[in-house]
């Protein structure tokens, strides 16, 4: 695989001005994740609230980032698919974005579902840096558990 | 009768090379590799595999237990790799040199060893602390060195303290006696940092520590495996390092310990092959290095690491150290001139060893790293298990490059390429 592909300009881009960076109130759910291997940390909060549907939605996602750029793109590009979705279809985004990471290169990924993140199916080539492309969905997941859990 | 000189090969030359044929490989699609890695592990030559091909095939079995031939003869074997590292690294005798399963085994060793005297009547009293002593290690220990004796003072309440670091990346030495006072038990530290390459004064402060009455344990990892040591000379109580930094195999470490003391620490795992006598309540034990070697060893591992050592017995460790001290310049050198990059480490070869770690400023380590992957050159990148020292620094990691005997200034000089090429990718795009 070519450089160009592994880090393409829309995952350039996000890793230079991520979207949604730094962290806002109000927020219903915090979650810090750390890469022990490289020392990559990402800090989210999650903020929801109720859908029409009597569902809760994802109302915004703010974060705070060290790390290199694959890992800061992917939060980014995250934010911005997941932000104004019911969590329920956030999550059915995280798995699949997370079945394409750690498929090898086999699942090329669903650009219906997962849109600008499947730029990141070339990662999966790379077994060193599927944690850094993980980081930021894995402290969503979890801050999704936990706001589930606090609307109950 | 003909003299005939000891030639020394010439290091990085083809020679040599070419007993370590994984360096004919190329990696992500057809580039030569270029492996800069060698201080988190280095490659084998082919007489470490034969060795313990050999061992294997004509040799084994249970070491010290059967009654036949080839236990003996396998005996023999485990014994001899013994002499050879104890040789190697001037322990006084080879019963000083305990192999264990690694350096991180070794260092966990002392310290449950050192936690199992507390309450200790006798000469093991000496190893026991509690509350009110004090365990001192830097800033820039390897976790191995420093997680082992966080959890010591955890058990026993002692105290952690650590020398800290200078903005020239040097041990802050300004207050010595005040960090290493009567109520210091144990000093542990690294013979070399594995990040910044720095050498601390390992025997000025092995002096300090023994005129307080307190233990020094040296974490020898790096240092071993390109200069001459003497461990007696130096006279420091323990020092642990790792077979597979030193073209031997994994599996395999070694605790070297001063006897004197070795016989009187208690052991830290126990069972078959460590004891005198069993009773149904209590049992006695070996003495050193026996004792502190409780199941089946590590036989094979034990034979290959003694090849290992062969091997750079002939190539003479000065030769080995000029040499890697030949390409830590080369490398200083290229990176510094490059603009944006800076070395985390002392910018010359002073009172420094061959760990060439460096930042490029705007780009993470990870990024440096993919990039020369893709140039076939092998570095690490991340923190390279020295978290606290790269705090220190402001920084969360670093790419690092590091040398073996196989490494040639033309790889040196495709590291410093490389890493331009990277600065080049990023900010053109
Ligand atoms: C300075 C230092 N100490 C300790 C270790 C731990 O060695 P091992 O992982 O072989 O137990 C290493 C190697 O990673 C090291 O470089």
């Amino acid at each position: 695989m070519r450089m160009d592909d592994l880090y393409a300009e829309i995952i350039l881009d996000h890793s230079r001005a991520p979207h949604h960076a730094g962290l806002r109130e109000p927020f219903d759910a915090q979650t810090h994740q750390v890469n022990p291997t490289c020392g990559d940390e990402v800090t989210l909060r999650l903020a929801v609230q109720r859908g029409e549907d009597g569902g809760l939605a994802v109302q915004d996602v703010s974060f705070d980032a060290l790390g290199c750029s694959i890992s800061q793109a992917s939060v980014s590009v995250m934010t911005d698919l997941v932000i104004g979705e019911s969590l329920a279809h956030a999550q059915k985004m995280l798995a699949a974005f997370e079945a394409m990471i750690t498929s090898k290169g086999a699942d090329p990924g669903d650009e219906n579902l997962l849109g600008d993140a499947v730029a990141f199916a070339g990662v999966a080539q790379y077994p060193n840096r599927v944690k850094c492309a993980l980081l930021g969905w894995k402290a969503f997941k979890l801050a999704a558990a936990q706001a589930e859990v606090g609307a109950t | 009768m003909a003299v005939v000189a000891h030639v020394s090969p010439e290091l990085g030359s083809h020679r040599v090379r070419a007993d370590f044929p994984v360096l004919e490989r190329t990696v992500r699609g057809g580039k030569p590799l270029v492996y800069l890695d060698s201080g988190a592990t280095s490659q084998r030559p082919t007489c470490v595999l034969d060795a313990e091909q050999e061992f294997i095939t004509d040799h084994y079995a249970a070491v010290k237990r059967g009654a036949h031939q080839l236990a003996d003869e396998a005996t023999e074997y485990y014994e001899g790799a013994r002499a050879k590292v104890a040789t190697f690294v001037g322990a006084r005798q080879p019963e000083e040199i305990i192999f264990t399963a690694g350096a991180t085994a070794s260092l966990n060793l002392v310290a449950y060893a050192f936690g199992n005297a507390t309450g200790a009547t006798g000469d093991a009293a000496r190893f026991a602390g509690g509350p009110g002593d004090e365990i001192v290690v830097t800033e820039m220990e390897h976790h191995a060195n420093l997680v082992p004796w966080q959890e010591l003072c955890r058990r026993t309440g002692a105290t952690l303290k650590w020398f800290g670091l200078t903005d020239d990346f040097r041990l802050d030495l300004s207050d010595v006696s005040g960090m290493i006072t009567p109520r210091t038990k144990v000093l542990a530290l690294t013979g070399e940092s594995n990040v910044l390459g720095t050498l601390p004064p390992v025997a000025d402060l092995t002096a300090a520590a023994h005129r307080v009455g307190a233990l020094v344990v040296l974490d020898a990892c790096q240092s071993v495996p390109h200069r001459a040591n003497d461990f007696a000379a130096l006279d420091v109580d323990f020092a642990a390092f790792s077979g597979h930094k030193m073209l031997g195999p994994t599996g395999i470490g070694v605790l070297c310990g001063e006897y004197a003391l070795l016989e009187t620490l208690p052991p830290f795992l126990t069972g078959g092959s460590m004891i005198e006598v069993v009773y149904m309540d209590h049992s006695t034990y070996l003495p050193p290095p026996a004792r502190f070697e409780a199941g089946t060893p590590p036989v094979t591992q034990a034979v290959a690491l003694g090849a290992a050592v062969d091997y750079l017995t002939d190539l003479g460790m000065d030769h080995v150290e000029a040499h890697a001290m030949e390409l830590t310049g080369l490398a200083l050198q290229g990176l510094s001139a490059l603009p944006g990059v800076s070395i985390l480490g002392p910018a010359t070869t002073d009172a420094r060893g061959p760990a060439v770690a460096f930042l490029v400023d705007g780009i993470h380590p990870h990024d440096v790293g993919q990039l020369l992957d893709d140039a076939g050159v092998a570095v690490r990148v991340g923190h390279h298990c020295a978290w606290p020292l790269h705090r220190r620094y402001g920084v969360s990691a670093s790419s690092r490059a590091t040398f073996g005997v196989y490494s040639t200034a033309d790889e040196v000089a495709a590291l410093v390429d490389a890493v331009a090429g990277a600065q080049k990718f990023f900010a053109g795009r």
